[in-house]
């Protein structure tokens, strides 16, 4: 019988949720297992209500599941508020003597005294979550030995370590002697081991390994942990991250860095990127390669800090006035966000252009398993650059007209060569200029570099039978649920399959065309109020989608919801 | 040898008379009697007559958007710490739309050199108030009077920033002497340069300023003391000082990124082997 196996953590923030999250989506990952796991969290530090969900599987997941398995409750809000997704041989795991009045069918209660074990055997309360956690495992028979090594990693071998320890054995053991109930048995797999990261891991380790050498930011959920991600690693990997005093700094800071000659980046969510605009505009009239994260969250404003939302493609479409290019990427898939942010950087300094990676909180925030990344499969193209061995440096300029738009780059201050640019139109050398002439030559230089970067994208992914009455069409974090919905649906002999973008700019026209129109129905897929794909690919194909299945409740889409909405639309 | 003719760049656009004419030859002077080449400068600039500058000489050159000159020069600092980077603005780029980064460069103390041309007047979109202009001052958005103005120099000192200097348009002499003092000087260094607007401030003239500038040097004075930099900014009025008027070797910036310590990220060689560490991390 396949493994699809699904916990749920809930409780408030400050008691752990996260932590006990994580470690079970690790020890789970350690013993071969696949891994896909959220966070719902409120924009608090401490009080509300938090939950993470790890769906555990044998077979490679994407999204989360609506099912629970086993529901470690830290407050009574999480048994209220998650029993009815409780499958019916589902357990809960409570502290009885401190939770009251709990009653209901769904799932098997387990009254656990979580604070009496963390206080007897594991020297205090700050550990219920721990015991809770081991508990958890013994419930499914797991493996213990296994979450100890995962402790000792988490928290070292000194005291804290051994007060984890000491703790989920506790809960571990209560559940095997007090609680001799028919537990379904997960053993560990193998010992494949697979990497287990979050969407903004992938896209930091993404840039490190593209050779991204600066980056300046404002923190923003649900940006900031790649700051601080680049921050921690900047002295091992010989980096510099500055936490800028404004978003308008941030992005500026870059620009002047790449620039000077490094690959750059910053990263922000959406109503930081208003104050970012400029700079957009910046990169785009100076030809500056720069690569910015978009981490959308539910706008306008400041919206939901703490959610998901794809509310900005029709944003960083046009985001500054004036016309110039830009490429526009959303990964599909944690793994997928490492490549793209690769990409992105090869990208912006081949074309010398402003580079928008979407992604948002839930790629941002979930983990996932992602097999051993290739790196021999890393290809870094640092584009044009001047060579003052075979031309003159005196002869440099900046922004020459050439026939593919692309001007060679050199580097302030590395040669002879002076590389003058200005945000006002400029001439080849890059002063200032208000001749007509130079301003349309300037204009069609920079437009022109569309056209290989048209070449370079790739057709849209796809999966299910090639012709179908039904086509889902998603962008970016959506492809796991959209996926998985296509599989549940043609169990029940529908005819569906899926087409996915992870480059939205330029935008694929000719495949999404052809796709749309041979479709009987053609479905977006977003997490938006309007329908913001269907809106470009009518503006990019003429062809009008038959159906928008939109989400902006700040939550992400679960396999089941698209398919129930599949459903209901083919009604 | 570095000679004039090595920073002889283009036309300038400017009002015949302007102040800015004082500033450019002055700050030629300074990069040639410093032996520095052209390729080895940076000039970065916003918006405004003063955002023009680095045209009119040479160098590499960014100029910037409005407000905006400070964050990518310290970006290109840091990208190539070798390069001299010099950014120019005029008093409403750098104090009005550019005042959080002006705050924030001093603060955490940027290797890099700062000239503020301030004419206490908008020159490019002729003749507005601006940030520096004295209360009172009536132009066509201030018609009943400009409000208390910014003091950029007692700003830059209570930010943070570890030169603080004042010079004139009208004393080529002095100010050239003073930029060069500003680009030795490690950390950031902001240098307020009075410039008669010839066009569109007739109270502050050539001929206002030369009653009132006196120069610091010329008294018995020491940089180094806070305090009394803090009163030195607080005279303007009947005599306005020039010179140094706060000068301290503050932790630079750029000194505890340790990915500098070794030589310029620009110069880094690019291997994505070197993130393998990183992924054993995940595992």
């Amino acid at each position: 019988m396949p493994i699809d196996f699904n916990f749920m953590v809930g409780g408030e923030a400050g008691q752990g949720v996260q932590s006990v999250g994580f470690l079970l989506a690790k020890v789970f990952a350690r013993g071969g297992y696949h891994i896909f796991a959220d966070q719902d969290y409120e924009s608090r530090v401490r009080g509300g209500h938090n939950f993470f969900r790890v769906r555990v599987s044998d077979g490679k997941v994407d999204a989360i599941a609506e099912d629970v398995d086993i529901l470690i409750a830290l407050n009574m809000d999480s048994i209220e508020l998650h029993q009815p997704n409780m499958v019916t041989q589902g357990i809960i795991i409570f502290d009885g003597e401190k939770v009251k009045g709990v009653s209901g069918n769904n799932g098997s209660l387990l009254s656990i005294p979580l604070e009496k074990l963390a206080e007897e055997k594991a020297g205090g309360k700050l550990m219920i979550n721990t015991v809770a956690l081991g508990a958890a495992l013994s419930a499914v028979n797991y493996d213990l030995n296994m979450l100890n090594t995962v402790l000792v990693d988490r928290f070292g071998k000194g005291e804290v370590g051994n007060r984890n320890i000491a703790a989920a054995k506790a809960g571990y053991d209560y559940v095997q002697s007090e609680h001799k109930g028919n537990f379904r048995k997960i053993k560990p797999l193998s010992e494949a081991q697979r990497m287990l990261l979050t969407g903004n891991e992938a896209i930091s380790l993404g840039a490190i390994a593209a050779g991204c050498k600066f980056m300046a930011a404002y923190p923003m959920t649900p940006a900031s942990s790649i700051m601080e991600y680049m921050a921690a690693k900047s002295k091992d990997l010989d980096l510099v991250m500055v936490h800028a005093e404004d978003e308008i700094a941030a992005i500026n800071m870059a620009i002047g860095a790449a620039y000077a000659g490094v690959r750059a980046m910053t990263a922000t969510s959406g109503s930081g990127l208003c104050l970012m605009v400029e700079g957009i505009g910046l990169a785009g009239i100076t030809e500056t390669p720069i690569v910015i994260i978009d981490g959308q969250r539910p706008g306008p404003a400041v919206g939901l800090p703490t959610r998901t939302e794809q509310g900005d493609l029709q944003f960083v479409l046009h985001a500054h006035h004036g016309d110039f290019p830009r490429a526009v990427l959303a990964p599909a898939t944690i793994e997928d966000a490492f490549w793209v942010t690769i990409n992105a950087f090869n990208w912006a300094e081949k074309y010398q252009l402003p580079v928008i990676i979407l992604t948002d909180h839930h790629l941002a925030s979930s983990y996932a398993t992602v097999d051993p990344l290739d790196l021999s499969q890393i290809t870094i193209d640092r584009g044009t650059l001047f060579s003052e061995k075979e031309d003159d440096p005196l002869e440099y300029m900046r922004h020459r007209v050439t026939k593919s738009g692309i001007s060679p780059r050199a580097f302030p201050g590395l040669g002879k060569a002076l590389v003058v640019t200005d945000c006002d139109e400029h001439d080849e050398e890059g002063h200032l200029t208000e001749d007509a002439g130079e301003r349309t030559a300037q204009v069609q230089k920079r437009l022109r570099k569309l056209f290989p970067l048209e070449k370079e994208i790739g057709t849209p992914q796809k999966y299910g039978p090639k012709k179908a009455e039904t086509t889902l069409i998603g962008w970016g974090s959506t492809y796991g649920a959209i996926h998985e919905a296509v599989d549940i649906l043609r169990k029940e002999d529908a005819s569906v399959n899926m087409l996915h973008l992870n480059e939205l700019w330029p935008f694929p026209a000719k495949a999404v065309a052809d796709a749309v129109s041979k479709a009987r129905n053609s479905y977006v897929i977003e997490n938006n109020a309007t329908g913001q794909l269907a809106r470009l690919i009518k503006a990019e194909t003429g062809y009008d989608v038959s159906g928008r299945i939109l989400k902006y409740d700040g939550r992400p889409f679960t396999p089941a919801y698209i398919a129930q909405a599949v459903r209901k639309e083919g009604r | 040898m570095v000679t004039m003719s090595d920073y002889a760049g283009l036309k300038p656009a400017w009002c015949p008379g302007c102040g800015n004419f004082g500033i450019l030859e002055a700050l030629n002077r300074a990069l040639i009697e410093m032996e520095i080449e052209p390729h080895q400068v940076l000039l970065v600039s916003g918006i405004g007559q003063a955002g023009k500058l680095p045209h009119y000489t040479r160098g590499n050159v960014f100029n910037s958007l409005h407000g905006r000159p400070v964050p990518p020069a310290i970006g290109a600092k840091i990208a190539n710490s070798e390069l001299i980077v010099i950014a120019v603005s005029g008093d409403g780029d750098a104090y009005g739309e550019g005042g959080n980064h002006f705050l924030h460069a001093a603060r955490r103390n940027h290797d890099i050199t700062y000239l503020v041309h301030n004419n206490q007047v908008y020159g490019l979109t002729k003749g507005q108030a601006s940030p520096t202009s004295d209360v009172g001052f009536i132009t066509k958005t201030t018609p009943y009077g400009a409000a208390s103005p910014v003091n950029p120099i007692a700003l830059a000192i209570v930010s943070g920033a570890s030169f603080v200097g004042r010079g004139f348009a009208g004393d080529i002499d002095h100010l050239s002497h003073l930029i060069k003092k500003g680009i030795t000087h490690r950390g950031f260094a902001l240098i307020d340069i009075l410039q008669p607007c010839v066009s569109f401030n007739h109270k502050n003239t050539f001929q206002w300023y030369r009653e009132r500038v006196y120069n610091l040097e010329d008294e018995r004075y020491d940089p180094s003391d806070k305090n009394a930099a803090l009163e030195k900014a607080l005279i303007w009025g009947e005599r306005i000082p020039i010179g140094i008027i706060y000068e301290e070797n503050l932790p630079v910036y750029e000194d505890q990124l340790p990915a500098l310590s070794e030589e310029p990220l620009v110069k880094q060689k690019i291997d994505p082997r070197r993130v393998e560490k990183l992924l054993a991390e995940f595992m």
